[in-house]
């Protein structure tokens, strides 16, 4: 149990560290910056209150807000990505047997179920942040084009880390 | 009042999430009310930490550009203390006195947000104040908007709330600068008269109206011009002069009068 807690607060900070020292700094062709740090949200138990998941929620996206000077636009989205993640779980693995504890991970729900579910939560997350941003509808469709092609930036740094972190479980065992 | 109890603790989790999404949104509207002026307090002397450490680390990896740069600064400042020197003019009043520079280093530089934002390494410890000019060595750079002990915030010339008064360095014609909201390098120029002719690569500087922006600060050159007869006022594209993307060290202007300045115009423009 207590190993839970741990390793989420360990996820926490180095998530929160290289998002605002690395990907915040690097921009790829000037406007492309993977937000990983969902990946926080996307990796908790499934079996973990759906309140405090809202907390967290906010919590990681204040954190993030606080580096980059923009009060409650990531905090915005976290916390509606952490809304809409039980119903897209059930949406996409209805009938999945899960233990105390588990994660949904690559393991757990399969490369492509992974990556399904995790697109799912970072173009959402990404909708909501790119149009707070701009706060207008003015760029209606060069937002959109920017919010697809971030997010797949972000799915990718997204697996990339996981597959990372997978790995050196296994070699550890 | 019971049900509305009862329906609420059904739904728990959607209230809870209404509630925290007010609050986010509370937060968002607030930073963009007051122009972005967000409350740049405790919680930034921590931030400024973190990247005040990683800036020293990755400051030496850029060591190389940031002395090219300085070298380029002082041979500038060589031609002109030289041009100085030889028209000594007991009656001409060169440049002005009442500004002072104050060297600082970038530790934070978003571009590619659509507000844009540095953060400073000095702060009201070093006499920084709201409203005071940043430039680089090759041009202005932004304008400081809020200040804790050791930090500033600074809002970069890359923001849809900037709106720098210049002039056009060949016939003096006042213009206003603003960021063409897409690109790191390009602004516009705004509110140009019809009969104003302006070529590629005229130079445009500040104009000194401001209590933030001594005179002659080079702001950026023009990258094109195209003039439309039917409007009043027309719109040009500007290549800023500072490289926004490699910004590494700044000078924070203080204008000593400014009080002053500011004080006579509070108490006879009213009249």
């Amino acid at each position: 149990m207590n190993n839970v807690y741990i390793k989420n607060i360990i996820r926490f900070v180095l998530l929160v560290l290289f998002q605002v020292l690395v990907l915040d700094q690097v921009s790829f062709g000037g406007y492309v910056i993977p937000y990983v740090y969902v990946l926080f949200i996307l990796l908790l138990p499934f079996d973990i209150p759906k309140s405090l998941m809202l907390f967290l929620a906010f919590g990681v996206g204040i954190t993030i807000d606080a580096f980059g000077n923009t009060l409650g636009l990531h905090a915005a989205a976290m916390v509606f990505v952490a809304y809409a993640r039980p119903g897209i779980l059930q949406l996409y693995f209805k009938k999945i047997e899960t233990m105390p504890g588990e994660e949904p991970g690559i393991r757990k729900l399969g490369f492509s179920g992974f990556i399904k579910y995790s697109f799912t939560l970072i173009l959402l997350h990404h909708l909501l942040l790119f149009y707070l941003e701009i706060f207008n509808f003015r760029h209606f469709f060069v937002t959109f084009e920017h919010v697809i092609i971030n997010s797949i930036a972000s799915l990718i740094g997204v697996i990339i880390l996981v597959l990372l972190f997978t790995k050196r479980n296994r070699r550890k065992r | 009042m019971r049900t509305l109890i009862v329906f609420l603790r059904k739904h728990q989790f959607f209230t809870l999430f209404l509630l925290l999404e007010v609050l986010a949104f509370s937060m968002l509207l607030n930073s963009y009310s007051y122009q972005r002026t967000i409350s740049f307090n405790a919680a930034n002397n921590l931030t400024g930490g973190v990247f005040s450490a990683f800036s020293n680390l990755s400051d030496y990896l850029t060591l190389r550009k940031q002395n090219k740069q300085l070298l380029e600064e002082n041979s500038k400042l060589r031609n002109q203390i030289q041009a100085f020197m030889l028209k000594v003019d007991t009656l001409a009043v060169y440049g002005d006195s009442s500004f002072q520079y104050i060297p600082a280093r970038v530790i934070r530089n978003t571009t590619h947000s659509s507000n844009n934002f540095m953060v400073l390494n000095k702060g009201s410890l070093c006499g920084i104040e709201k409203e005071m000019g940043v430039m680089s060595s090759q041009g202005i750079a932004g304008i400081v908007i809020g200040v804790s002990s050791h930090y500033s915030l600074v809002m970069s010339l890359l923001n849809d709330n900037t709106r720098i008064s210049a002039r056009i360095k060949k016939n003096n014609q006042l213009v206003n600068v603003v960021w063409d909201d897409e690109h790191t390098a390009y602004g516009k120029l705004i509110d140009i008269p019809v009969h104003i002719q302006l070529n590629p690569g005229d130079t445009v500087l500040t104009s000194g109206n401001s209590f933030i922006f001594p005179e002659g600060l080079v702001v950026g050159t023009i990258k094109g011009y195209e003039p439309n007869e039917k409007q009043g006022l027309n719109t040009a594209e500007l290549k800023f002069a500072t490289d926004f993307n490699g910004l590494e060290y700044v000078y924070l202007i203080k204008n000593m009068r400014r009080q002053e300045e500011v004080k006579l115009v509070r108490e006879k423009g009213n009249e």
